[in-house]
């Protein structure tokens, strides 16, 4: 456990499904995160830990159990949804900035259309964030005029600037050339010591050795194993784990 | 190989070399292209001689300044044209305090205008028609003076107000609301004011000309628009209710000639009206060319849809947007963007399309133009003149849209980012 690792918890599963039409992508996950917590989920590709970290935000409708996020229930209710959307932040493995805005338009569209903020409120909030990010310079050009790895930090800048209680990153760093990684797992680093709860869906397992409280193993939409990161990488209980660590630590 | 510094610059090989050289690469190069570049120059040369001698010698271009007036507003009344020249005024107040306050391509667009005014004010097409003695007794001088401030006052005062605004309007950009407003007003003004209200009015079928082409291209491009866009979010909703009516409506109307469908508005229509009410005749082309356009709009816009990836949305969500903001501030922007080739050459299409109106007895520019060709013995055997004349108007206008779309998505930075 971190020092900001409370025992509230924020992110309550209880037998959470999910199909895909006939496929059977998660098959009944019950997890609780607490408050400050940062979660590291690993596994092989198709393991549903993707489908899993969306179903957080709404962004897949699980079909049984049930999700409760600070409190609110996810149901159908839009309203909640909404509510929850506001308290969840979200990075995505493409970035998905919209490349008709520039960077700073960005991240105050939220903050200005959702939390009701000025715009001149938001701008200054979008260039405090953009400076953490170490990327002040580049507020006024387009996604398309920087790199990957400055695209990916506009888009956690986008996701902060709607102050979140969660931060959810699905592959963040999977789209990015080798020499822009490290730019974007400081930032998370700093995020993570910030006391900011994060469910972190990544193949990094040197930020999940240093940052985890938590390291989920998922295969064919199961949590096989989960424990701290030095109990997990160094005595991992089971043979799919095992393989998994041995394969992934390999290159 | 360690001593090449990779600091060193390389210019790259010049490459130009003259006019010469490149006609001697790229026309003379070989025998055979030597001899195409020589049958093309005698053709060319028959061509610019047969169309110079058409246009300077052979043309009679009197029939264009007699029929002036009436190419341009078709029968409506001589007394009455003031109500044009408010509508002109107004629009002219518009255009100068929109060119002061965004600049760029508004005020590209303006000059252009001003320039097609100014010729207009000072070319005297209109005076060929009197005789020549009237034109021929008056001072050059007293007589462009005549011309700019009595006979052309009108006009005078129309380029007055659109510089004159410009310089108001310059960076007053709190006014911007307000212009937009002043905008959407103009074309309910323009109806009321065409038409005048009292016992002192002018029927809609005494409107005509490029008037009434003009009039039936700004709404229905302005009205389709809006309603295109709702039926293709419509076609993609995930009420089957509204994704049904929609694609119906879409294909139905697709599915029909414009001709077709200006009749049905005209004929049958009205049967459907209550009693004696009897909806407008110039109405009634301006809803069934909207109402055709929506239909191809729609499917043009849709196509944009289609390019959005899923990620966009996905992300507009995870931020909080609800669905009409997501649409509005992330998808329709970016879509739009994709399709505004399609859009325009709908709007062009439009454009051209009023000339069909004549099948419900409206005398728009090509209607009229048929009529002084057609119907008017003096002028038999001038239908070259007048077609040239109709071509060059709905050209210009054409090409104008297709410059600004062009302009536009420069602006925007289509396939930049």
């Amino acid at each position: 456990m971190n020092e900001n690792t409370t025992n509230d918890p924020i992110i309550i599963c209880e037998d959470v499904h999910k199909w895909f039409d006939d496929f059977h992508v998660l098959k009944g996950i019950t997890t609780t995160f607490k408050k400050g917590e940062r979660a590291v989920i690993c596994g092989p590709s198709g393991s549903g830990k993707s489908t899993f970290i969306r179903t957080i935000n709404r962004l897949e409708e699980h079909q049984r159990g049930t999700i409760i996020v600070d409190g609110i229930e996810l149901s159908n209710d839009l309203r909640n949804i909404n509510l929850i959307r506001q308290e969840v932040g979200m990075v995505f493995q493409q970035f998905n900035l919209f490349p008709h805005l520039t960077n700073i338009k960005n991240i105050t569209l939220g903050p200005i259309q959702v939390r009701k903020m000025s715009k001149k409120a938001a701008e200054e909030a979008a260039l405090a964030l953009l400076e953490r990010m170490d990327i002040a310079d580049q507020a006024y050009k387009y996604p398309a005029e920087i790199s990957g790895g400055q695209q990916q930090r506009v888009a956690i800048a986008r996701a902060l600037a709607m102050e979140p209680k969660i931060m959810l990153f699905d592959e963040p760093t999977s789209a990015l050339d080798p020499e822009m990684i490290s730019e974007v797992l400081d930032v998370m680093r700093e995020l993570a010591h910030s006391g900011m709860t994060m469910l972190v869906v990544t193949h990094e397992m040197g930020f999940a050795r240093e940052v985890a409280d938590r390291v989920m193993f998922f295969d064919e939409g199961v949590v096989i194993e989960e424990a701290a990161p030095a109990d997990f990488f160094d005595n991992p209980q089971h043979e799919r784990t095992k393989l998994f660590i041995s394969q992934t630590l390999q290159h | 190989m360690e001593n090449i510094e990779i600091t060193q610059e390389v210019k790259p090989p010049n490459t130009s070399k003259g006019p010469v050289k490149w006609l001697q690469n790229n026309l003379f190069n070989t025998w055979y292209n030597t001899i195409l570049t020589c049958f093309a120059l005698v053709f060319l040369f028959f061509v610019f001689k047969g169309v110079f001698s058409w246009v300077f010698i052979q043309a009679k271009w009197e029939v264009i300044p007699a029929n002036f007036q009436i190419l341009m507003i078709g029968p409506y009344p001589i007394e009455h044209v003031w109500r044009i020249w408010i509508v002109l005024w107004t629009l002219a107040v518009l255009l100068g305090l929109s060119a002061g306050i965004w600049k760029g391509l508004v005020l590209r667009i303006s000059t252009a205008i001003a320039g097609v005014g100014l010729i207009f004010l000072l070319v005297p097409l209109d005076i060929v028609k009197n005789s020549e003695a009237e034109y021929a007794t008056l001072e050059f001088n007293i007589n462009i003076i005549y011309l700019i401030f009595f006979k052309r006052r009108w006009l005078l005062g129309c380029l007055a107000l659109l510089v004159g605004t410009f310089f108001i309007g310059r960076n007053k950009n709190g006014l911007k609301k307000w212009i937009i407003g002043g905008w959407i007003l103009s074309f309910p003004w323009t109806m009321i004011m065409l038409h005048g209200f009292g016992e002192n009015t002018v029927s809609t079928t005494n409107w005509g000309g490029l008037l009434l082409t003009l009039l039936l291209a700004a709404v229905g491009i302005v009205a389709c628009f809006p309603l295109g866009v709702l039926l293709a979010l419509g076609r993609r909703s995930k009420l089957p209710a509204i994704s049904w009516v929609s694609t119906i409506y879409i294909e139905t109307v697709r599915g029909v000639p414009l001709l077709t469908i200006l009749f049905m508005g005209s004929v049958i229509l009205p049967l459907f009206m209550p009693g004696d009410f009897q909806l407008d005749k110039v109405i009634r082309a301006m809803v069934a060319l909207t109402l055709f356009s929506a239909a191809y709009m729609a499917e043009n816009v849709r196509g944009g849809l289609q390019a959005i990836p899923q990620g966009q949305v996905e992300a507009a969500q995870a931020v909080g947007l609800t669905y009409p903001k997501t649409t509005l501030f992330i998808v329709l922007p970016q879509a739009l963007r994709a399709v505004i080739p399609a859009i325009v050459g709908q709007f062009i299409a439009l454009f051209k399309d009023t000339a069909l109106v004549f099948i419900v007895g409206l005398l728009e520019l090509m209607g009229i133009a048929e009529g002084i060709v057609g119907g008017n013995p003096n002028w038999q055997g001038y239908h070259v003149e007048v077609y040239v004349l109709v071509a060059a108007i709905y050209f210009i206008f054409c090409y104008a849209m297709s410059y600004v779309s062009q302009k536009i998505e420069a602006d925007l930075g289509v396939g930049k980012h």
